[in-house]
């Protein structure tokens, strides 16, 4: 089987601009949801209690916030989670209320109005640990993105390092600005998916960056342009065959890993789809018009000297 | 060209066999089973216990399938639940005579079903995956400790403390106070102010002091060291887990977890229980601490009229009645430190401090009792044990020792008892999450899943698309999955549902290796390589591009293992040791198969990769 039997260098090049006028929009879309919706943080990050009940039979929600509304609770949401027999409460911290007993205290409630309600889960995160960890994600997020620059600048040249890491932070943007549209949930494991899919996306840039220092060495008398054509051209077939594999993997989560697993998944789908796009069509354009030349990957001087040992 | 020296078969075949074996444990499930832990501190688990444990069991004719003795508790083992309730309550009846006051813990628990040999297994014993709460479930709390109470009772206690040095060096002052942080004290004349200088810098060395003249007063303010701020917060928060540790014991958890984070928090995590109500009641419950003197004529007569009698246990592991006075001298809150140390003869002891309040109690008591026997109570479960009797020796007021006949490691306990009596600073829970059993293993079932058709779905896609290197790849990824399985076993590192997710995605991801090897495989063909030369230069070729983008990805899984809590820990540590994994089975495992199938067939006519002649 061969699914690329591509002759031609494809001339990515040629069209850079059209790319970056369409990522730039996406960009300032994602930035725009981003600013006037905002994320949906989950309780890990904003505090708050969240209590996963289950019945023997359908769910029924009005019940269940007739009974809330008859204990004096007001500010809470209540909705299905996963199936109809199971119910997701959320509620906020609030001040002068026992907010660690507010579990234990709806619970009762609830099992006074309905007997086969059963507990399956609670989360209570106050007001201190939510900042925290708020705070420790954007670390986490800006250590990443820091040390992938190092490594590239080292391992190639910081003209890579600096795109690749524009491509890819214009991933995680991307991926941000999708759960600000649909105001899907913003969880401790969705920003574990996005900082895998960071590390994930940068392995691309990699791949086409190594191509390219390969390139500079053996096809002498070709432009820049035609290098990097050559390169994208040569190893798309690996990108769209890799990330159709890790996909694959990430389908199968979407589909059999539940209410748990479900926004982790779909952060990683929007990473990977993006991912190509970026890495590909993205980090290229912005390494040549960072102004790349062959002296900056091929040292001369040193391969010489190698070849003299050997 | 494309042959391994032996040893590097013999590496990968050793990895391989290490592997599987432990991998092995997490096949064979788990049983019901019954675990036996000490209820108190003055307890230990021997195999007297277990000598016991079994005999019940033979009277009432359970026949358990495995009896285990480890460091702090005996594991019985059992075929049924129905006989694990059973042997419970029969083992629960046979070490607590007394259900009222029951000296030993009796928990349901699981125990992994795998055979002896492989938990004998020396050095790292073969055990099945540690699984997080959200798998087996449980509850989970996060503690906060309240250091500035901590540092305000100490300040409120150095008050009581100056106020009594100074009046018994003769200085005179014109008024201590406390202000916020600091303790600030009135001079009529500087003369004065310098001798009370001296004074409190001989005898609290851990209080800074600078004159602070507020208009035409004297003043001198006092401040707590830096550093002795630091050991006070470090005191109260090892003070507030020990107290923690003996109040998680009346819950009778199988295998609580009790454990530091950071400066000033505790986490507990207490599989298996579904009571959150309860246990939150005893977590936030004080345990106390009593002196009272020992009634020595009810001791001589035997006499229990008007007298408390507390038991006390022995060093032999008998245990006497000490009867002892009604009239409580000090509580638990008075007591500000307890330390193993040694006196003057170099022999153990354990020293004691006092509040100031509580100092002239003990300068009072001593001074009419000399001679007499003080007997230290510690009260669990509103039952009381004597934990320290003891001659008084002297007079004394806030700062004594506790002599006699002591090994280094009883006056280590005794200093644990007396600090588990006192509640250090106050705690407030600021983190919950509980997850039912049937929701745990709901999410084991989900997250297997996930892995397997995902894992199944790539292997025939990989297959399909590259034939028999195909099959090596997939080998491959099977290899990956099992070493990293038997790393996570090893380690005993925490699975939960996202280090599932995280094994699934390690999986997708691993496989980039391989198809970049055969891609170049491909490549170096249809440029016209020989099969043997166009597989060397792939897998050469590649490797340095592996390396290259799994070092990006590590960067990302460790800047999440460093920030990173709760679950999101779970899913770095695997996703971390998965690309570690990765590298090994994707390009070191994946080359021996190639290398030992086609490496020594001189005249390698094709190499099946799948379509390498469209060209």
């Amino acid at each position: 089987m061969e699914f690329f039997k591509i002759r031609h260098d494809i001339p990515f090049m040629r069209h850079a601009l059209a790319f970056n006028v369409v990522s730039l929009v996406t960009f300032l879309l994602a930035v725009f949801f981003l600013a006037t919706r905002g994320l949906n943080f989950s309780i890990e990050f904003t505090g708050g209690t969240v209590i996963e009940i289950n019945y023997e039979h359908a769910a029924d929600v009005e019940r269940v916030r007739k009974a809330l509304d008859a204990r004096g609770y007001n500010d809470y949401s209540v909705q299905n989670f996963g199936s109809s027999r199971d119910i997701l409460i959320r509620m906020p911290l609030k001040t002068g209320q026992n907010n660690a007993d507010l579990s234990k205290a709806v619970m009762e409630g609830l099992t006074a109005d309905d007997k086969t309600a059963k507990l399956q889960r609670v989360e209570f995160v106050g007001p201190q640990v939510g900042e925290e960890l708020a705070w420790n994600g954007a670390l986490a997020l800006f250590v990443t993105a820091i040390g992938i620059v190092l490594y590239l600048w080292v391992r190639f040249e910081w003209k890579f390092g600096v795109a690749a890491i524009i491509a890819n932070l214009h991933d995680v943007v991307i991926i941000l600005g999708f759960f600000a549209l649909f105001q899907w949930e913003f969880s401790l494991p969705v920003l574990a998916a996005v900082l895998a899919v960071l590390g994930y996306s940068v392995n691309e840039s990699v791949v086409i960056a190594d191509r390219i220092r390969e390139n500079f060495r053996k096809m002498r008398k070709a432009s820049v342009t035609e290098i990097i054509d050559n390169a994208i051209t040569r190893t798309i077939s690996r990108t769209i065959i890799t990330h159709g594999c890790t996909q694959t993997m990430v389908t199968s989560m979407l589909v059999f890993g539940g209410p748990a697993l479900h926004y982790f998944a779909l952060a990683l789908t929007i990473g990977i789809c993006f991912g190509i796009y970026s890495s590909v069509l993205v980090m290229a354009p912005i390494v040549r018009w960072l102004g790349i030349r062959r002296e900056d990957l091929v040292k001369p001087l040193k391969e010489k000297k190698q070849e003299a040992v050997i | 060209m494309n042959r391994y020296p032996r040893w590097v078969y013999i590496t990968i075949a050793v990895a391989l066999v290490l592997g599987l074996l432990y991998t092995l444990p997490n096949f064979f499930g788990e049983a019901p089973a019954v675990q036996v832990s000490t209820a108190r501190t003055t307890l230990k688990i021997d195999s007297t216990v277990l000598g016991r444990v079994e005999d019940a069991l033979k009277k009432a004719s359970i026949q358990p399938t495995g009896v285990f003795l480890d460091i702090n508790s005996v594991k019985v083992r059992f075929a049924d639940t129905d006989t694990q309730l059973k042997a419970k309550d029969v083992i629960n009846q046979a070490l607590n005579p007394d259900p009222q006051d029951p000296s030993y813990t009796v928990a349901l628990n699981l125990l992994s079903n795998s055979p002896a040999w492989l938990s004998a297994i020396p050095i790292i014993p073969a055990r099945p995956m540690y699984l997080g709460l959200d798998l087996r479930g449980g509850v989970h709390f996060l503690l906060q400790v309240d250091m500035r109470a901590a540092l305000s009772k100490q300040l409120d206690s150095y008050v009581g403390d100056i106020r009594s040095q100074l009046r018994d060096k003769n200085v005179r002052h014109a008024g201590i106070a406390r202000e916020s942080n600091n303790i600030a004290i009135q001079f009529r004349d500087s003369e004065t102010r310098d001798r009370a200088r001296a004074v409190i810098a001989e005898q609290f060395p851990d209080l800074q002091l600078v004159d602070a003249d507020a208009g035409s007063e004297l003043r001198l303010v006092a401040s707590i060291r830096p550093q002795a701020q630091k050991r006070i917060q470090d005191t109260a928060l090892k003070q507030n887990i020990q107290t923690l540790h003996n109040r998680i014991n009346e819950l009778g958890v199988a295998e609580p977890v009790i454990q530091q984070q950071g400066l000033d928090r505790v986490v507990v995590e207490l599989p298996g229980v579904q009571d959150t109500a309860k246990a939150k009641e005893i977590l936030g419950r004080t345990a106390t601490l009593e002196v009272r003197l020992v009634d020595e004529d009810a001791m001589r007569s035997n006499s229990t009229i008007n007298v408390d009698v507390f038991p006390e246990r022995k060093r032999d592991g008998s245990v006497s009645n000490v009867p002892t006075k009604r009239q409580v001298l000090l509580t638990g809150d008075r007591f500000t430190g307890a330390a193993a140390t040694f006196d003057q003869h170099q022999q153990p002891a354990v020293s004691i401090n006092l509040d100031a309040a509580g100092g002239r109690v003990m300068l009072g008591v001593t001074r009419e009792n000399l001679g007499h026997l003080m007997a230290i109570i510690l009260f669990e479960r509103g039952k009381g044990e004597a934990i320290s009797v003891a001659k008084i020796q002297g007079e004394f007021s806030n700062r004594f020792q506790i002599t006699g006949l002591f090994t280094p490691e009883e006056t280590n306990t005794l200093a644990l008892l007396i600090r588990a009596g006192s509640l250090a600073a106050p705690m407030e829970i600021i983190e919950e999450r509980t997850v039912g059993p049937s929701l745990g293993a709901e999410n084991i079932k989900k997250g297997f899943d996930s892995t397997i058709y995902g894992f199944a779905a790539l292997s025939l896609f990989i297959i399909a698309y590259y034939a028999v290197f195909g099959v090596f790849s997939a080998l491959a990824l099977c290899s990956n999955l099992l070493l990293l399985v038997a790393l996570l076993s090893m380690l005993q590192a925490t699975l939960t549902l996202p280090g599932i997710a995280a094994i699934a995605l390690t999986l997708g991801m691993a496989i980039d290796a391989n198809v970049l090897i055969n891609e170049r495989v491909r490549e170096e063909l249809r440029g016209g390589a020989t099969p043997q030369a166009a597989i060397h230069a792939g897998y050469e070729r590649a490797f340095g591009t592996i390396l290259d983008s799994n070092v990006t990805t590590l960067i990302a899984g460790l800047s999440l293992l460093i920030f990173g809590s709760g679950p999101v820990r779970g899913f770095a540590v695997v996703h971390c040791l998965g690309i570690l994994t990765s590298i090994f089975s994707s390009v070191v495992v994946s080359r021996s198969m190639v290398n030992l199938t086609y490496g020594s067939r001189r005249r390698l006519e094709r190499v099946p990769i799948g379509n390498t002649s469209w060209k």
